[in-house]
């Protein structure tokens, strides 16, 4: 018997509707790239095992996920709040530059004797990193609030001047015997891992996992809840979706531009703090593999919704390390495509009903 | 092809969307050279019906003929190849491109060579025929919005369209384009063409149309009614279904103290020209001053002046505070509301919910309000509030306002306007586009406030509309208050001439 479909506009939406597409397009995904795997010959499931061992297979590696879901998280939220309020933040990469350098100087000037308390190093760390990711953010931020430059020009090109103004320290001032990185910063200034505690607990030997992955939860509670509750949250989705409206409604639009720049900016500052401070524990280069960018994905694929940028987060890490073992190694870029494609066609199961007839079926 | 059949029948016609039944057994003849009208309330399943004609939608059941023959459209194309063609109200042109060029989109000739020059001879030709002028080598975002209109109609010409379908087009319209709108479609319906014209005023069905069909909720009330003969009152009755009291009761009220004071205004429009040239007026608490004049002189701007979207010269004062040049929360502080003239991209956020389009204004204040965040179970329940004492038509408050009616959204914005017990209400336009229920709602809800003792500025284009509501009625022109009359006792004609630019007698 033949079928017919009927596509209807939806009215509403069902509240579990956009996470079961979500899965179910990541599910179809991995389907999708097991059969071309198997086509140029490969083992799906073999390779499927090995993809699961190598991201969760044991609590090393997971702690290798989650290490590598920390900045993408955090990077993810500052992009959500900005693209909230449609401004087209794409600076989250120099901004987690930005405040890796600002986190750097208080080791590395030092702005803090290095024999304080750890509590205290760390806390100037962090709010150093956000300062730094702020101001990165505030730049473009101010030139579009008071003179209308566009932010999508302004935060790519801050982007490249971080990056060389970085360079430009760790090849010079700070250079470590000609390497271009910074020598290794003093233990008060990494922060806490789970191995740290491998005596007292055998469990957490090897594993990596690090404190900035709260920072990444407690950013997701931040923002979820102005959103969900505040004021600001409210003001930035009027001006978002009408900013003629918001301003018809006496809300001052330059300033939340501004605010919403310089908030995201330090969000991914905080990200480059907690990459330096929890990972690579000194300034050098290349310390992004383009978390900024994969970032504003993650935002997207979350639908800017806090919580659900951390699944997201998770399962791009999970490519991320999965890429470094999988031969081809272009398997990984090859299913994160597909995964990007899936979930974008699936919004139209949001904005529309499929219905399944029978053709013979009498419609009168 | 039966050269007697009717242009048009469809019978019969079911639509259907999700919980509404859209169109329940509608039937339609159109005669060949008649201007038909399709009158209607907002939502009565006119552009529903228009547009299965068009071939955008499906019907679920019932038959088409066209000129006698059955069709059964799957897209506009097949619709357009039976002659059919819609001008839709949204103009769907490209703003940089020529009206030329605009008019051959998606045309097979020309092939490559844009010999643009034989093509512009061929629309000059065209508008002859039909009494439409516009420059068919000027740009569409030079024109006006009547001209842009002429554009759509020669389109459908152009693509040898014998059955037109007009959706709502004098909604954009000034007066005196109306005017020459009505001509054309005369003119074309004297040369052969079929018109379906689509409309919620009944004035333009009296004035243009032979025939009428009356769409009520889904169904037909009148089915190619003679216009002949026919009043107002009947139309009315047959679209609402009940005797709609057109002139809304207005109580005698002495006006109190002087809520609103300008002071010799000036201010530019958008194009950085002068739109107010030294305006002066005072509104009183518990008076309704209406602003009569053609639109575009100087209107909206002196609407965005006192709300304080627009930077001016003067003084603008309410209850002795200045508020001129200052920012729109200052305003909005001073207990000033405003209806605005674009309800879908001024007063309202067409993906938000109901509920948080109903907080726009007070979101700040308690008890929605409260320091940095925002109480939404209370917000919730004003706008429940809201939307059961005003009567708007939604499935709940979590709707997004984007996909409420024209006459729905309208309320909505008025009931935010009014409920936080303003000392001064902007209208403008606020009745526009609006079916006759609305309209009346409307009115009363304005009426209401004036009873209460708030000032209210009227800015309209309909003169029936100042000269039942309001108190005193002042008269714009080119920026300029040509006179200030007292509305129970206005002569028309002299409004009118005041309109025109020609000064009157002051008070």
């Amino acid at each position: 018997m033949a079928i017919r479909l009927k596509v209807e506009k939806r009215v509403d939406v069902p509240r579990w509707l956009p996470l079961a597409t979500s899965i179910g397009s990541v599910v179809l995904a991995f389907i999708i790239g097991g059969i071309i795997f198997k086509i140029v010959g490969g083992k799906p499931f073999v390779a499927a095992r090995f993809f699961y061992q190598a991201v969760f297979g044991n609590w090393a590696v997971f702690s290798d996920t989650m290490v590598k879901a920390t900045p993408l998280i955090l990077i993810g939220i500052a992009c959500a709040i900005a693209f909230k309020m449609r401004l087209w933040n794409i600076g989250a990469e120099g901004q987690f530059y930005a405040g890796a350098f600002g986190a750097s100087i208080v080791v590395l000037i030092p702005i803090i004797p290095l024999d304080s308390p750890k509590v205290l190093v760390i806390g100037l760390m962090m709010l150093m990193g956000m300062i730094f990711g702020a101001i990165w953010g505030f730049i473009p931020g101010y030139l579009k609030a008071k003179y209308k430059v566009n932010e999508i020009i302004t935060t790519l090109m801050l982007n490249y001047i971080i990056i060389n103004w970085n360079n430009f320290w760790i090849f010079d001032k700070w250079s470590d015997r000609g390497f271009q990185m910074t020598a290794t910063f003093d233990r008060v200034a990494w922060l806490p891992r789970l191995a740290d505690y491998a005596k007292q607990f055998k469990a957490f030997s090897g594993v990596t996992l690090h404190l900035g992955v709260l920072f990444g939860i407690a950013a997701a509670i931040l923002v979820w809840w102005i959103f969900r509750y505040s004021r600001w949250g409210y003001e930035i989705k009027l001006i978002g979706d009408n900013p003629e409206a918001a301003r018809y409604a006496g809300i001052n639009i330059s300033k939340n531009i501004i605010l919403v720049m310089a908030f995201s900016g330090a969000l991914a500052g905080l990200a480059g703090m907690s990459e330096i401070s929890g990972v690579v524990h000194r300034l050098q280069e290349s310390i992004s593999p383009g978390y900024g960018f994969t970032g504003i994905i993650v935002a997207w694929l979350a639908k800017l919704n806090p919580f659900a940028i951390i699944p997201v987060s998770v399962l791009f890490a999970g490519l991320i390390v999965a890429g470094r073992e999988l031969q081809p190694a272009g398997l990984s870029f090859l299913l994160q495509g597909i995964i990007l494609f899936m979930l974008i066609s699936s919004d139209v199961l949001l904005r529309y009903k499929i219905h399944i007839l029978p053709t013979d079926e009498e419609t009168a | 092809m039966n050269s007697l059949a009717h242009a048009v029948e469809m019978k019969d016609i079911v639509i259907r969307f999700p919980g509404v039944l859209a169109n329940d057994h509608v039937s339609l003849t159109l005669r060949k050279g008649e201007i038909h009208a399709l009158l209607g309330e907002n939502g009565a399943g006119k552009s529903t019906l228009m547009n299965a004609l068009a071939g955008l939608y499906k019907p679920v059941s019932g038959t088409t003929k066209v000129n006698g023959e059955l069709v059964n459209f799957n897209s506009p194309r097949d619709a357009i190849a039976k002659g059919i063609g819609m001008v839709h109200q949204h103009f769907m042109l490209v703003p940089t491109h020529t009206v030329t060029e605009n008019i051959l989109l998606g045309m097979d000739e020309p092939r490559f060579f844009m010999n643009l020059k034989k093509f512009n001879k061929k629309i000059l030709e065209l508008e002859e025929q039909y009494g439409l002028s516009v420059d068919p080598e000027a740009k569409i975002w030079q024109l006006p919005v009547g001209a842009q209109q002429r554009v759509e109609i020669l389109k459908t010409l152009y693509r040898g369209a014998e059955i037109l379908i007009m959706d709502e087009p004098t909604a954009v319209l000034a007066p005196q384009e109306i005017d020459d709108l009505m001509a054309t479609m005369r003119s074309m319906a004297d040369q052969g063409k079929s018109i379906i014209f689509i409309t919620h005023k009944l004035h333009e069905v009296i004035a243009v149309a032979d025939r009428v069909t009356v769409l009520r909720k889904g169904k037909v009330t009148a089915q190619g009614e003679k216009i002949h003969g026919m009043t107002k009152r009947n139309l009315a009755q047959l679209m609402v279904g009940r005797d709609v009291v057109f002139n809304v009761v207005k109580e005698d009220r002495e006006a109190g103290e002087v809520v609103l004071d300008i002071k010799d205004i000036h201010a530019e429009n958008n194009k950085g020209l002068q739109a107010l040239r030294g305006i002066s007026l005072e509104v009183r608490s518990g008076e309704i001053l209406g602003i009569a004049g053609v639109g575009g002189n100087g209107q909206s701007e002196l609407a965005e002046v006192i709300t304080g979207l627009r930077e001016c010269e003067g003084q603008i004062e309410i209850n002795g505070e200045e508020i001129s040049n200052k920012p729109p929360i200052k305003a909005i502080n001073q207990g000033v509301s405003h209806i605005p003239e674009d309800r879908t991209t001024v007063g309202s956020a067409p993906s938000l919910s109901i509920t948080e389009n109903a907080i726009m204004k007070g979101y700040c204040q308690e008890p929605i309000g409260n320091g940095w965040s925002i109480n939404f179970t209370r917000a919730g329940e004003h706008a429940q509030d809201l939307k059961e004492k005003y009567n708007i038509l939604a499935p709940n408050v979590r709707t997004p306002a984007g996909k409420l009616s024209g006459g729905n959204l309208q309320k909505l914005i008025l009931a935010r306007e009014i409920s936080c017990t303003p000392n001064l209400i902007v209208a403008m336009q606020p009745t526009r586009g609006l079916d006759v229920g609305a309209i009346e709602a409307i009115r009363s809800l304005l009426l209401e406030q004036r009873q209460s003792g708030t000032a209210i500025l009227l800015i309209s284009e309909e003169l029936d509309e100042l000269l039942s509501l309001s108190d005193r009625i002042a008269v714009i022109s080119d920026g300029k208050i040509m006179g200030t009359v007292i509305a129970e006792d206005a002569d028309i004609n002299e409004i009118g001439l005041m309109m025109t630019g020609s000064s009157g007698e002051r008070e």
